[in-house]
């Protein structure tokens, strides 16, 4: 059984309320924090635990707080960013959903440690139900006296408040995020300056994602040695991973960082293997971004290691062999799946969300989409199309203002360096590509370990 | 009225008391001078309250926030949460990307469009429903899925949207 840190208490019948809550043990990290730690000492735990952003990036949180400027006679705040709309990725939405109070603990303590006495929660409008979920718990801890002002007697004033989007990934990336939160456009904002020096309103700002704000709160509690125990190497602690695709269980789990895939991926605790007794095709292991690896290539690295569950494991070959820890939105695909087709819905979703300010992204995910379309439904696509596929997502990579482009590129390169096969057979058999929904290409190799 | 273009109201739009309690309490959350963070929020209330957000309502909220209309106007064009036009009293959201097309999400759309004998985006003829399709709402481990007003519905099947739209039929 693996260990939680995070989701240990999250089934207890009546845990969203705060008495309940508090019973098991909720709520201790600010009484630690606020009673006997300065600000400064609580930053320290966070940087000493190793603890890296579980947004997407893996930014080390520790270092991102300590680059926070902290002019006299300015507010600092704290953003968290419960966008999640990643493709593939649902964690955020199970802790908040059944552990609203950990999530405001976790506001509460790293807001103390950054100075700040404002902060938001911005989260996704889909989530409607959980943002009830979320104000409602937010009135009983104003009601216990942990929000508010001059909270425990320690002097620390502090409002928290949720604040819902539209209905846009790009409010995802930090930078678009406070532009939604000031009632604009979700536009990225041009880095430098960071949000650290001008966020939300100008003033300093830290984007934390939910689950990394909630890992502060075992931080405190138990110590940031304690934290950096788990895991392996650079990748420390546990880490929610959101399951989906072809297999037996999906859901939401917390693993040990450094766990194997293969047991992720087929033990019956976690995912329990390929549903319906299928062979693997395919995982995309962090999120829609990430480039798809194929079955031969996922179980273990190109050295014959064992792959296993870690920002480093995962990414190990680079994007030649490797992908990336990503989101943590593990996509699988069975044999009977189409890359191509998959392809050109990813293409879509990005062509959809792209803000459209960068020429690069705006142009050329939808060139991205008419090209995948051709091939995908045999609308007399030639070879030279997969050229030019790879050519228009080289010229997205790099050349926007925010990441979503390279979102964008990536999942295209990498399926057409491990899937080249399929994408020439759809343009071979325009007739089949076309009258088969998936278009399944029976004829492609993959391997299964 | 200014015009017959579908994104203008044809009928007056007034918000009630509790609207503008419920804005003003909104208002709050921001610094002095920050009242423009409260174009998202509000025009949920609108849309809860109204089905859609009309520019009508869209010119009240600039009102309120004492901001041009254009700043609302721009914000209301840019996220997709928001029916800019009528649409039916149910909106079903079909969930189309990767994850939950793998699990079946086509095959949902083509049964609604069967079923309700309207295309996406359209209103059926009894004004009941709307279905459509968008991107990725964070349930892909229990797909397919449709998000209706406040709810997500999960793990579709034909026999489980036959249920929901004889209940919305009869309520
Ligand atoms: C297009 C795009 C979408 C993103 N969506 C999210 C999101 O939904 N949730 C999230 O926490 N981070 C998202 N990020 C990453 C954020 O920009 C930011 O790095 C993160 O919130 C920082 O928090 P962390 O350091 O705790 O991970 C996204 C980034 C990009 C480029
Ligand atoms: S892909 Fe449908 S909810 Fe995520």
């Amino acid at each position: 059984m693996g260990r939680k840190l995070l989701l240990e208490h999250a089934k207890v019948p009546g845990i969203r309320h705060i008495d309940t809550y508090i019973q098991h043990g909720g709520y201790r990290s600010v009484h630690k924090a606020l009673k006997t730690m300065t600000p400064d000492e609580v930053v320290e735990e966070v940087k000493k635990s190793g603890l890296r952003g579980r947004g997407g990036a893996g930014f080390p949180t520790g270092m991102k707080w300590s680059f926070l400027a902290k002019p006299e006679g300015i507010p600092r705040y704290l953003v968290c960013n419960a966008d999640e709309s990643e493709p593939g990725t649902f964690k955020d939405r199970y802790l908040m959903e059944y552990l609203p109070h950990l999530l405001i603990e976790g506001m509460i303590t790293s807001s103390y440690a950054l100075g700040a006495n404002t902060s938001y929660i911005y989260i996704r409008g889909e989530y409607r139900w959980v943002y009830t979920i979320l104000v409602e718990a937010i009135a009983e801890a104003y009601a216990k006296g942990y929000l508010g002002k001059n909270i425990l007697g320690s002097g620390f004033n502090f409002d928290l408040y949720v604040q819902p989007g539209g209905g846009a990934y790009i409010c995802g990336e930090e930078t678009a995020l406070l532009e939604s939160l000031e009632g604009k456009r979700g536009n990225p904002r041009m880095k430098p300056p960071f949000p650290a020096i001008k966020g939300l309103w100008q003033s300093p700002t830290v984007v934390n994602n939910v689950e990394t704000i909630a890992a502060v709160v075992p931080i405190v509690n138990e110590g940031g040695d304690e934290y950096a125990k788990i895991g392996i190497g650079k990748s420390t602690g546990t880490k929610l991973i959101s399951a989906c695709g072809n297999i037996k269980n999906s859901g939401v789990y917390e693993i040990d960082l450094g766990l194997p895939v293969d047991e992720f991926l087929n033990s019956d605790e976690y995912c329990g293997g390929v549903a319906n007794g299928k062979r693997l095709k395919a995982v995309i292991p962090g999120g829609s971004s990430v480039p798809i690896v194929p079955a031969g290539l996922f179980y273990k690295n190109i050295k014959g290691e064992d792959r296993l569950m870690s920002y480093e494991s995962l990414s190990d070959g680079g994007f030649a062999s490797g992908t990336m820890m990503g989101s943590g939105g593990f996509i699988v695909y069975d044999e009977d799946q189409c890359i191509v087709r998959n392809t050109w819905n990813l293409a879509r979703f990005y062509n959809h969300e792209s803000c459209g300010q960068c020429s690069p992204c705006r142009e050329g995910t939808g060139w991205l989409v008419k090209v995948l379309d051709k091939i995908e439904h045999g609308k007399g696509a030639t070879m030279a199309d997969i050229d030019l596929l790879w050519d228009i997502q080289r010229r997205i990579e790099g050349n926007t203002i925010c990441p979503l482009g390279d979102a964008a590129a990536w999942p295209v390169a990498a399926a057409i360096r491990h899937f080249r096969d399929e994408f020439e057979w759809h343009i071979k058999n325009p007739q089949l590509a076309q009258s088969k929904n998936y278009g399944l290409v029976k004829e492609t190799v993959y391997q299964t370990v | 009225m200014y015009s017959n273009h579908p994104s203008h109201s044809q009928q007056p739009i007034v918000f009630s008391q509790e609207m503008l309690d419920q804005s003003q309490e909104i208002i709050k959350h921001y610094p002095e001078g920050k009242q423009k963070s409260a174009i998202l929020p509000i025009m949920h209330i609108v849309q809860k309250h109204f089905g859609w957000v009309s520019v009508e309502a869209q010119d009240i909220i600039a009102e309120m926030l004492k901001i041009k209309p254009i700043e609302v106007y721009e914000v209301a064009t840019f996220y997709t949460m928001f029916h800019l036009h009528p649409v039916g009293k149910y909106v079903l959201e079909v969930c189309r990307t990767g994850p939950c097309m793998i699990r079946g999400a086509e095959d949902i759309c083509k049964y609604l469009e069967k079923k309700l004998g309207i295309k996406e985006g359209e209103i059926t003829a009894d004004g009941l429903f709307t279905w459509r399709t968008v991107e990725c709402l964070g349930a892909c481990g229990y797909a397919p899925m449709m998000q209706v007003g406040e709810h997500y519905h999960e793990y579709l099947t034909p026999e489980k949207l036959d249920n929901l739209i004889s209940d919305w039929k009869t309520k």
